[in-house]
């Protein structure tokens, strides 16, 4: 249409396209008139608009949420398994007569799981508040469970880890009074102590497991297992870097089960799962961490079950065996917080269910009803 | 103790003990226009901060994104074509097929039925033409009756409130975030950021910083005896606000009306107690699948199977016993 003589000196226009799809229109400045002045030029900036063609998620938005959990999280999860596998070994060392692995791993226990509270509190979005997990005991919430688990093994490897302190020093601590205390106190304390270490070791598995997060959902049956062979190879390892090899045998036993669990675990585990699930174990930055931790958890193993009677052998063998539990514990969260980002992770294995449940006759319990 | 609330109420398995009924939201999506009033209303109910800075996301009108710390109320846009328009009819006829309680489904008639009055001058052209269609839908949280978030809060900050919604004290949270991966929607979420004021003075504090918020279904206003805000403004009635069993039965005849004109792609999401939740508080009237308005298809929520996840917790517990155990017996000195 020409209004006036001069618009025939107007470039022809270009035909419009209409119902775009899947083509993305970007224009350069000079299309939409901005060149020579003839038109009006467009103040905003064309947005490109993305069509939801197949209608299979909202604009490839995620539906469920990943936890704020950072790297502070996968710490704790390593260093509470390393806490709770010392803590039995110290028990073990305790009842057969091995004063150095006592001593060491009681040690471990206790840098460990103090390090792993202060990893704990700093995730939180308030750290001044942490006291609160304690105004209440939960039992539908593993984190409120757990709580207390790590709260009462601390304060137990803390009356544990001073009297070994206490010794290493000569007794010269000023304790005072508190000697004798912390004395009689030390055979209740182990006992407690052993009986939290295990649920320390394992529960973590439950606080990812209790989640929608899509790949931990799906591995929810088999993570306490694989956290807990986890912690076993850890906390093996750990005594096999700390212990002369006369008084770590029974460590070298654990991280060669330890390591057999893990790695067993975790591929039952990923073949219990969706494709769409499983791929986040697989791909990226965590399935490169897990494929290194699958790596250096077996070199480690060979290495306990080889040379692990030679100091420096073992010693090795035990660092890679930490390195391998760390990343575990990485790869796992990184894996989790990752496959919230594709839709499809949620809502293809979700179709799935619902498909087989109504194949099955079950009819009644979807939240999508005709009246 | 049970570990799940049964399918009579929330309210009263929370040991209130006294009479008020479970309150919650039907939202018909068929009558939404996407004014947005509900979010603005929520926001600034609620005092809530703008999330990140201001930008168009490209999603049709949809420049929200999603539920979240800052965003209590969203509303979604769908464009779809005809062919999409076929599938959303054929797929909640099949609902009706399943065997679930409902009405028949009517193929053929006219769409949209004729209002009284002499209309012979009035475009009787229904909106929702068969070529295209918007779809749009605000969402809000679903306040379950089995709610994944109470039920993991490990400090009680989380609670059933006595009109059967689920509430944050943002005075307990420590905001360790357990709740955030156990909501089966994505609506609960730490708030980490979020701005009040234009960037010129940022002293200001934003409440509820570093712990978890979400929808209160406008806990303060129902005390006083108020409906929320959101429903309070909507101008077409898509949102309502009212005793849950009404808008179940509200919304269970709104579909069949829906049916009863052609229009069965009209299905309910939420008000069946014996789904993964437990049916939720806030019920919604979709016109297409759950996954299109970025729904989840079959939410279970997670403490289901809290039991079996304690089983092989103690199991795996028991195995590393009895591996240490044997690791100091087969030890040689």
């Amino acid at each position: 249409m020409s209004l006036t003589e001069y618009d025939a000196d107007r470039p022809p226009e270009k035909p419009r396209r209409r119902g775009g799809g899947k083509r993305r229109r970007r224009r350069g400045l000079g299309d939409v008139g901005m060149g020579d002045g003839s038109r009006e030029g467009a103040v905003v900036e064309d947005v490109e608009i993305e069509r939801s063609d197949e209608y299979d998620s909202y604009y490839g938005r995620p539906v469920v949420k990943a936890p704020p959990w950072k790297a502070p999280i996968a710490v704790y999860l390593f260093l509470g398994g390393v806490a709770g596998g010392s803590g039995l070994l110290a028990f073990g060392a305790q009842c057969t007569g091995r004063p150095v692995l006592r001593r060491n791993a009681r040690l471990t226990a206790l840098g460990t799981v103090g390090l792993g509270t202060l990893a704990l509190i700093e995730d939180l979005g308030r750290p001044e508040r942490f006291l609160n997990m304690m105004r209440t005991v939960k039992v539908t919430s593993p984190m409120s469970l757990g709580t207390w688990v790590v709260g009462g093994f601390a304060s137990l490897s803390g009356v544990l880890g001073a009297l070994e302190v206490d010794r290493l020093a000569g007794e010269k601590l000023p304790l005072g009074a508190l000697r004798p205390l912390l004395r009689a106190a030390e055979g209740p304390a182990s006992l407690g102590q052993v009986a939290l270490a295990p649920l320390l070791a394992s529960y973590t598995g439950a606080l990812l497991g209790n989640t929608v997060v899509p790949t931990w959902e799906a591995g929810r049956g088999h993570l306490p297992y694989l956290f807990a062979s986890s912690a076993s190879l850890a906390a093996g390892g750990a005594a096999m870097v700390t212990t002369p090899v006369a008084e770590a045998g029974p460590a070298r036993l654990l991280t060669v089960a330890g390591v057999a669990g893990d790695v067993a675990s975790m591929h039952l585990m990923k073949e219990s799962m969706h494709p769409l699930e499983r791929e986040p174990l697989e791909t990226g930055t965590p399935g490169k961490l897990l494929t290194w931790a699958e790596r250096l958890a077996i070199a480690g193993g060979i290495g306990t079950l080889l040379g692990g009677r030679h100091r420096v052998v073992a010693a090795v063998s035990g660092a890679a065996l930490l390195t391998a539990s760390a990343l575990t514990r990485f790869g796992v969260l990184n894996a989790g917080l990752e496959s919230v980002k594709d839709p499809r992770r949620v809502i293809e294995p979700q179709k799935a269910r619902l498909a087989v449940r109504r194949a099955a006759g079950i009819t009644d319990d979807s939240i999508t009803t005709a009246g | 103790m049970s570990l799940l609330a049964g399918a009579e109420g929330p309210a009263a398995e929370a040991g209130w003990g006294h009479d008020h009924e479970r309150k919650g939201f039907f939202t018909d999506t068929s009558i939404c226009i996407g004014c947005k009033a509900c979010e603005v209303a929520c926001k600034e109910w609620n005092r809530n901060p703008i999330d990140g800075n201001l930008e168009i996301l490209g999603s049709s009108y949809d420049n929200t994104g999603e539920l979240g710390a800052n965003t209590w109320r969203h509303v979604a846009f769908v464009e779809q074509g005809q062919e999409r328009i076929e599938e959303a009819r054929e797929s909640g006829r099949k609902l009706v097929s399943l065997g679930m309680p409902g009405i028949g489904p009517k193929s053929s008639g006219p769409r949209g039925a004729t209002p009284a009055g002499d209309l012979s001058q009035t475009d009787r052209t229904p909106p929702d033409t068969p070529e295209f269609r918007w779809l749009m839908s605000s969402d809000v949280c679903k306040h379950c009756t089995n709610a994944g978030c109470l039920d993991v809060c490990p400090t009680g900050a989380i609670f059933r409130s006595e009109f059967g919604s689920v509430v944050v004290q943002q005075d307990v949270c420590n905001g360790c975030g357990t709740c955030v991966s156990a909501c089966p929607f994505g609506v609960i979420e730490r708030r980490d950021d979020g701005t009040v004021s234009p960037h010129a003075n940022r002293e200001e504090k934003i409440d509820r910083m570093g712990t978890a918020s979400k929808c209160t279904l406008c806990y303060d206003r129902l005390v006083d005896g108020e409906e929320p805000a959101c429903s309070a403004t909507c101008p077409t009635q898509s949102i309502t606000f009212g005793d849950h069993p009404d808008l179940a039965a509200e919304a269970k005849q709104r579909v069949a009306d829906l049916h009863a004109r052609g229009m069965t792609e009209a299905r309910l999401y939420g008000t069946n107690p014996k789904d993964g939740v437990g049916g939720t508080g806030s019920v919604f009237l979709l016109l297409d699948e759950p996954e299109v308005y970025g729904l989840p298809p079959d939410p279970q929520v997670p403490t289901k199977s809290l039991p079996m996840l304690y089983a092989r917790t103690g199991l795996a517990a028991a195995g590393m016993v009895a591996a240490v155990a044997l690791s100091f017996l087969g030890a040689r000195r």
